[in-house]
Formats: C-alpha cells, structure tokens, sequence
C-alpha cells in the first residue's frame, strides 16, 4: 500500500543517468551477444522505380573476406510476404523482388568479416534495371492513368473508406459560414541519434531464431515476423538491447529488416550485425506520411462549430507496411478534437508511390490530424471576425462534460480545456501580445499570433487499427479489442527487488518511475529496486500492445506495474502479520520495513520478511505459495471492440494541449522568427515532473522541426535529396525558440494513478500553431509547411490576401 | 613518411583517458571504429559518420573533435580523453552531476559527444553567456531534450566556477 505517494509526483533523478553520463550504458551496437558475428551490408536501389532485370553477385562473392551474397531472390525462396494489416493483393518482401519501389529500397545483401569489406564487395555487385515512371505526386498517383507501384492491386489507391457521424450534410447546409482548406503536409521523421541496429541467429535443431535489435514494439508485429518466417511463436525470439538511443516511433519500422536478418542468418549459416548508417536511415527506414488534405469546417455566427469534413489522401510510399493504415486511423475516433461538434465525415483513401514506406514516427497522424481541425479552428475564426482564443472556448467540451464520449466513439476521460486556455493565455500575456502585434504591424512589420488545441491520446486500443475494415470485414475476422500491459515484479531470496516492465523505452525514464510506483508501494526507496524494461520475448511476460509507443506508459503500463506491486505488498504484509501475531490490515510497509501501524517499534525489516518466502516455505501462513514472483496483466477495461458504427473507444487517456506561437517574419530573408511559444498541458496526475517537462520540452523541438525545418525531399524522379543530416536539417540549441511551459492537471478516472500518457506533446501541436501565426502574419491561409526560408521569401513577396 | 598497403593493419597506440592502449587499424579505419570495436570503448557514440551530430565527439591532445571525421592512424601517439575518462574515482564530474540534476539526458545517445565538448569548452570559457553556450552546442545533435536542460546545466556549471 502507498505511504501517501512519497515518490510518485517527486522529481527524482533518473536511476538510468549514471551509466549513460559514464559511458557504460550499452546500445545495440555495442553489444556481442553471441560469438562469430559477421556483418551484413545492404545494396540500395539507385531508382525510385525499376525492373530488375539482373543481379550478377559473382564477383562479390568471391570477394576476400566476403561470406555470402544474398538478393530478394533468395529472400522471396525462403520467406513468406510480410503480412499487411490491409487485404490488399500485394507481396511484400523485406528486398526488392523482380522490382524496386523507392530509392533505397534493399536489393542484396553482402556479409562479411566486417562493415567495411562488406561496403567494399557492394560495389562489385552488378544490377541490370530497366528504369519505370517514378509516382511521386500523390494526387496524380490516385489517377486512373497513373502508373502503378503493384500491377496487381490495379490501383495505387491501396485502401479507401468514409465515415459519418451525426448528420454532416445536415449540418452544412445549416450552417451560416463554411471555411475550406486544401493544403500539402510535408513528409518528416523524428531520426533518432541511433540508427537501427540487429544481431540476428539462426539455430537449428529445433529451428530457432533470436534476434538482439533495438526495435521498440509493438509486439503485435512479432506475429507478423513469425509469419513471414513461418515459424510458431517460441521459435523467434526477439531481445531488446538495454538501451535505445531515441525512436519517437521510428524504431517500429525496424522490424521488416529483422525478418531480412535472421533469414540472411539461416542461409548463410551464421549470426549477422547490421547496423544501419544515417545515409540509410534517411532514405530507407521509415518515417511519418505526407499528405494532400483539405477540411470543411461548418459554423453558425456565433462560432459555434457544427459540422466537419475531413478529406485525407495519405502517402504511404511503396509498401502499406503494418501497422499502417493506424497513422489515419489513430485520432480518428476523436475526429472531434477538444470540441462539441457532433456532425463529422471523414473520407481516408492511402496512396502508394514511389517514396519510403512510412510507419510511426512522433505524434504518429496526430501533426496532420490537429494541421486539418486547427487551421479550420483559426481560418473559421477570421472569416467570422471572431477572436482565435474565444471561438475555441465557445466550442469546448464543457468540464462537467467529462467522462465524455464523443461523436466517433473515444471516451475522454478527463479535463477543463477551458482553465487551460485561461492558462495558456495568461501565460503569454494574450492582450498585450495582441496590442504588440497591432503596434508592428503599423510599422509594417509582419507579425502574427496563432493557437492550436488538441487532445492527447494515450494507451492505444489495438482494435482501432480494424477501423480500416468494414464492419462486416471485422465481424468475419473475429473481435479484437484492449492494450494489454504486463509487469513481472520478483523478489530474489536475499530479498531484493526486481522489476521487469517490458516497455522498451528509448529515453523516457521508465526505470525511474517504475522504482518510484514500486518503492511507494513496498515502503523502499528507488534506489532499492531495480528494474529491467527490456523484452525477451521467450522469458519476459509480454503480449502483443508490448512495447513502447503511443504514449503508453504512464496511462496502461503504469497500471500494471501498480498492481503487480500491490500484489507484493500484500503478500509481505501477510507475512509480517503472522511474524507479529496481527491481523494484515495492521501492517503497514513504510521505511523499509513491515510494521505495526501505530506501533512502528514492532517492525521487522522488508528483505528479512521478502527473502523468508523463499528460505522457509513451511513457516509461510497456510495456502501461501511460496517466493515473491508477481506479474500482473492488465487491459483497460474502456478499450473494448469498435461498434458496427465504427465507434471505437481508441485509447485510455486523453489529455489536452493548448498552445500559443507568435512569430515574426523578416520578409528580406523569410525567417520565421517566434517570438513567444507557450504550451498549456493537462498530463493528469504528474509521476515525475522532471520528466515530464523533460517529454513538453523535446516534443516541441520536434514540431518546430516539422513546422520550419525538416522534409524529407523527393525531386520529381524519386530521387530522395535529405540523405544526410546537412541536408536533412534537425533543430539545434541555436534555432530553438523559447518555450513557456504551464499545466492544468485533471486526473484521470481511467488510470491507476490518475496520469495521463504524454510524450507526442507539442510535436502534434507546434506544426499547426506556428502555421496559424504564419497565416496571421501573411494574412493569407494558403500556406503549406514548412515555412523554409525559400518558401516564406515567396509568400512574404507576393505580399498577403491571397486566402 | 608512413605508408600503408590496402588492406593491411598497422599498430596504432594511444592513451586514452590516461591509459596506454594499442591495437590494429587500417589505413581507412575510422578513429571512431577503432575506439569501440578495437579498443572496445563503447561509451563514445557514432550518429552520422559525416561529422555533423557530434555524437562522437572525443577530446584529442586538449581539442574536442569529431572521431568520425579522423582515421585512427592518424591518431597514433595521440593523448585522447573519452566519457569513460570523466568520472574520477567513481564520482561523477560536476558536469555530469549537473547533466543528471537538470534532466539533460532522456536517450543518452548524443551525450558522451556534448560532455566531451562542453567539458572543454568550459575550460577555455568558464564564464560564457547562454548564447554562447547554444553556439557552442550547435555543433551537436539531441534528437530528445530540446537541449533545454543541456543549456541549463552547462550554465550552472559555469555559474559555479565563476
Ligand atoms: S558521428 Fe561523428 S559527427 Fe556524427
Ligand atoms: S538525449 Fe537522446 S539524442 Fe540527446
């Protein structure tokens, strides 16, 4: 039982910080799990789209030091198709077979005694290609007359669905103003520090493959692996390393070279390292989508939203790679964002071309989600003569509105959007920045104000994936429901703790805030108890939401963690009860100790207590088992299965954001300046708050990114033209603008201890609040990010109104 | 002068972190290979191999450079200084004290190469303004902090010893 939260909501310090400050926390690359490692190296397509019409691999083969050459060939001979979450007739192999789909695209691969003779024998690989029309524009790629990426879909329109909640037409045609909005979303990747990296072993006798890498999860996709290799689940065992050097969503994508790895490894009879180099990583790993979208935003005079329609055509680049189509599907259930509105359609169609396939990457469809709803928010507000602050608190979900079920079926668990707004406007000082930005524009300066709200999901149902399936399709395929999170929590018979959470982590302290649950919960300290978040997935307890992503941790996993601890606590205190002839309601667990509440000179020491259940199982109470090896499973009970409406409660939690970005626009350079940027979060209950700011502060970094300087960059033959980090342009301490962090925490109702899941952030929200100033300051709404300085020059001089 | 055939490996020795190490190394092995894979010093990262994250930033004969961007041989004879050689003792520098009190790491990938830098450059600059300490910082990449609590933490350091 909790001693009154002692840790939790403290700012401790991160028990992971020493290792990585000394140089002794270990990441993939570092690792030699097993003896013999050769290392692979893999041939990149050159074209964007090709026939392969040879591959001659002799001369490579024959290399010094060269131990084997494989091609999609042989790859194709020995797999299955990589399983896709949409029934589509297309083969996807982890290498190019017959024909390359993008720049990048894996077409052999060479292993040898190290990286550098494996590159070397690259070269000496002779491919034939027979160059094909690339597809690169989106909209022209849904043509009839388009070339097509798979012949036999006989379309690049790889999945097409609509939606209606409520009566949408009703609503527009009730309406007093309609905005509209066409706008291009550019396609970006958070590109973790560390790049992908796997040590594959095939065994036989039995068959068994074990694979180390740093993929992140979600484990669902360990199905999908064991059905390409075609082996039951016990016989691919996947380990994580210990530690990741960052992911944001990105190392999901990993997986399908995990597949091409431990084939590799099988037929060429040894264990293979690849570690993929930031060349590759930005041209063939995998990032989020871009997109051609437009919305409808239907009001009354009054501001009142009534109706929206949302239009996505989503770039999924050449392969619809699980667990793709989630990126349009993951807010769709919360289509209405922090508003009331009740009237909503939303029509999805995905798009192969000839671009990397994407999968998640941070704040995963939740950036192009919230650039639709807040531009129409801010353009509705202008078009109306309505301030941008008020129309969003006429249109808010009212605080008594909460647990509040909205029109596509999420259920939010918590909030006051309205005290956050209040918040945030406070925090920048709304009417004297408004007043500042009348004063420079009489000076004829450009300078523009803009908001965006959203709401955070967290803990994802696995079932809303299946919302790419009709109703129907769903009822043949069988129910699918939940987000299952384990935790084992053991104590060894010297009586010390272990916990073991199963979340991979790739930065977010959950080592930390796991010790702080379970030191509350046992009367320790962190620093008592240790904890693992790897995966094993032949001795861990794991299922398939496993993983970490979607913000999970601090909504579901934390709930397990919470009641495994509870579990132990209560078994120790059964203990000490019958040592100190009490009832168990009388022990209490405080200061490392089992003792008398009230009497704490009657206390016997927690180890001594913990360790008797393995030293002397005879002196145990009756029927207790004996140790202490608790692993508890949990599933949200509001995750259930999506309705034959497709309503789907889509994840636990949802908390709220409120952000504010003033910008100014020198229009000699086109530099957007921000000038002021203040983020309002709801978060719940904080379990660590020096994290917490830690996730506000690095998800905003990513959402300037995506809003001024990041885009993977195609030229019109599917060239990619950011293959390195001088061309692909991440934010660094001088281009960071400063950020006014301020929160507003209701509970949550739905969570172990009232948090809600966070990390995605401002990632989702910064994109479209600095798009919002930039449009106030241009005072146009044509305008498609990111605001590069080319891109802002031209705006600025063709001079503002064009909206 | 020393010449090296393709292929062949030349003895490269150097101190690192006072220590006297020795190893083989091609002409083309990168000081950054040879330090993790030869010398088996992981602690010093690898982000881009094109010397812009600053990942694997090490600090050679009093200068922080960027491994990745020298080959080992030319390193021979070199006094090099990796994270591993910051802790003394088991006690963490105050650098690195002040990076785990203002939660300046979140992955860890991107710090080993700022600690290297900031350590130096707080030698030749004890005393710099925050502007000074984001220039200095944007020779690295950190996909995860915001750099905020890396500002933060640099600035306390130097506060104290001023
Ligand atoms: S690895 Fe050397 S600068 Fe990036
Ligand atoms: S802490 Fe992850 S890249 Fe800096």
């Amino acid at each position: 039982m909790t001693e009154g939260g002692r840790w939790i909501g403290a700012p401790v310090p991160r028990k992971e910080d020493e290792a990585l400050l000394t140089g002794r926390a270990r990441f993939i690359d570092d690792m030699e799990p097993v003896p013999g490692i050769r290392h692979a190296a893999l041939l990149r397509s050159p074209h964007a789209h090709a026939e392969i019409l040879s591959i001659d691999v002799s001369k490579a083969a024959s290399h010094l030091g060269v131990y084997g050459v494989l091609t999609g060939a042989d790859i194709a001979a020995a797999t299955r198709p990589i399983p896709s979450a949409v029934r589509v007739p297309i083969d996807y192999y982890p290498m190019a077979v017959g024909k390359v789909r993008y720049a990048g695209e894996p077409v052999a691969l060479v292993a040898a005694g190290d990286r550098y003779v494996a590159e070397d024998a690259l070269d000496l690989i002779e491919v034939e290609y027979r160059p094909l029309p690339p597809v690169i524009d989106v909209k022209a790629a849904t043509r009839d007359d388009s070339p097509l990426l798979h012949e036999a879909v006989g379309s690049n329109v790889v999945h097409h669905r609509t939606f209606r909640y409520g009566d949408p037409d009703k609503a527009f045609e009730e309406a007093d103003r309609v905005v509209r909005l066409d706008w291009t979303f550019p396609r970006y990747s958070s590109t973790p520090m560390e790049t992908y990296g796997a040590v594959a072993q095939f065994e036989p006798a039995p068959d068994r493959y074990t694979i180390w890498s740093n993929f992140q999860g979600p484990f669902i996709l360990h199905a999908l692996m064991c059905g390409a290799l075609e082996v039951p689940g016990n016989r691919l065992r996947l380990i994580t390393a210990p530690q990741s050097g960052g992911s944001f969503g990105i190392k999901q994508g990993i997986f399908p070279y995990l597949v091409l790895l431990a084939t590799a490894s099988r037929l060429l009879g040894m264990p293979l390292k690849w570690i993929e180099d930031r060349l590759e990583h930005l041209v063939a790993s995998s990032s989020a989508s871009n997109r051609e979208d437009a919305v409808e935003a239907a009001f009354k005079d009054d501001g009142t939203l009534i109706g929206l329609r949302f239009f996505n055509t989503v770039d999924v680049g050449a392969y619809i790679r699980a667990p793709e189509p989630a990126s349009v599907y993951r807010m769709h259930s919360a289509s209405n964002g922090a508003y009331g509105v009740g009237n909503i359609s939303v029509d999805n169609r995905l798009v192969t071309t000839n671009r990397l396939p994407i999968g998640l990457n941070r704040g995963y469809g939740g950036p192009q989600f919230f650039f639709a709803l807040e531009r129409a928010m801010e353009a509705g507000a202008r078009a109306l003569g309505l301030d941008v602050a008020e129309i969003r608190r006429h249109n808010f979900i009212p605080k008594d509105a909460f647990p509040y079920r909205a029109p596509a079926g999420s259920l939010y668990d918590a909030g006051d959007y309205e005290a956050g707004l209040d918040k945030a406007l406070d925090l920048a000082d709304y009417a004297a920045l408004c007043a500042g930005r009348d004063r420079a524009r009489k000076e004829g300066r450009l300078f523009g104000i803009g908001m965006a709200t959203a709401v955070e999901p967290s803990g994802s149902n696995m079932a809303y994936v299946t919302l790419a399936q009709t109703p129907e399709e769903r009822a043949r395929a069988g129910g699918r429901s939940g987000g299952l999170a384990t935790c084992t929590i053991s104590i060894d018979p010297s009586g010390a703790v272990t916990v073991k959470t199963v979340s991979t982590p790739a930065g977010q302290g959950h080592a930390t805030v796991a010790a702080q649950i379970v030191a509350d919960a046992l009367g320790l300290t962190p620093d008592d108890i240790d904890v693992m978040t790897e995966v094993d997935t032949l001795t861990s307890a794991w299922s398939l939401a496993s993983g970490n992503y979607a913000n999970r941790f601090s909504s579901v996993v934390i709930g397990a963690i919470g009641e495994a601890a509870r579990r132990v606590a209560d078994k120790v205190r059964a203990v000490a009860a019958e040592d100190l002839e009490v009832a168990v309601q009388d022990i209490e667990l405080a200061d490392g100790t089992a003792r008398i509440v009230g009497v704490p000179e009657r206390s016997l020491p927690f180890r001594r207590v913990a360790a008797r259940t393995h030293w002397h199982p005879a002196g145990l109470p009756d029927g207790m088992a004996p140790g202490v090896f608790e692993t508890a499973i949990v599933s949200p009970p509001e995750l259930g299965p999506p309705d034959d409406r497709d309503r789907v409660a889509s994840a636990v939690t949802f908390g709220f954001i409120c952000d504010l970005a003033a910008v100014e626009i020198d229009p000699g350079t086109g530099k957007v300046e921000v000038r002021k940027y203040v983020s309002v979060h709801d978060v719940g209950n904080v379990l660590n708050p020096l994290i917490v700011e830690g996730q506000i502060v690095g998800g905003f970094a990513h959402g300037v990114g995506g809003a001024l300087l990041e885009e993977m960059v195609y030229d019109a033959d599917g060239n990619p033209i950011s293959g390195t980090l001088t061309d692909y342009l991440c934010v660094t301490a001088s281009e960071m603008p400063r950020l006014t962090i301020g929160h507003v925490d209701t509970p949550s109702p739905h969570t172990a201890l009232g948090s809600k899941g966070m990390g995605d952030g401002c990632s989702m929200l910064a994109p479209v609040a600095i798009a919002n100033a930039v449009a106030d300051a241009l005072g146009r709404e044509d305008i498609d990010p990111p605001f590069t300085l080319n891109r802002v020059w031209d705006l600025a001089a063709e001079g503002g109104g064009a909206g | 002068m020393l010449r090296i055939e393709p292929g062949a490996r030349h003895r490269v020795t150097v101190t690192v972190n006072g220590r006297l190490y020795s190893g083989f190394a091609e002409a083309r092995t990168l000081l950054s290979d040879f330090l993790r894979h030869e010398l088996k010093l992981f602690g010093t990262h690898v982000g881009c191999e094109h010397g812009v994250c600053g990942a694997c930033t090490v600090n050679i004969d009093g200068r922080a450079v960027r491994s990745c961007l020298l080959f080992a041989v030319q390193a021979d004879g070199a006094e090099i200084g990796t994270v591993e050689g910051l802790a003394t003792d088991g006690v963490l520098s105050p650098l690195q004290e002040a990076f785990r009190r203002r939660h300046a790491l979140q992955c860890g990938f991107c710090t080993p190469g700022i600690l290297i830098s900031a350590t130096q450059f707080l030698e030749t600059n004890p005393d710099p303004t925050e502007d000074e300490v984001r220039e200095m910082l944007s020779g690295h990449i950190c996909r995860c902090t915001g750099y905020e609590g890396i500002v933060r933490a640099i600035l306390d350091v130097a506060g104290d010893a001023s």
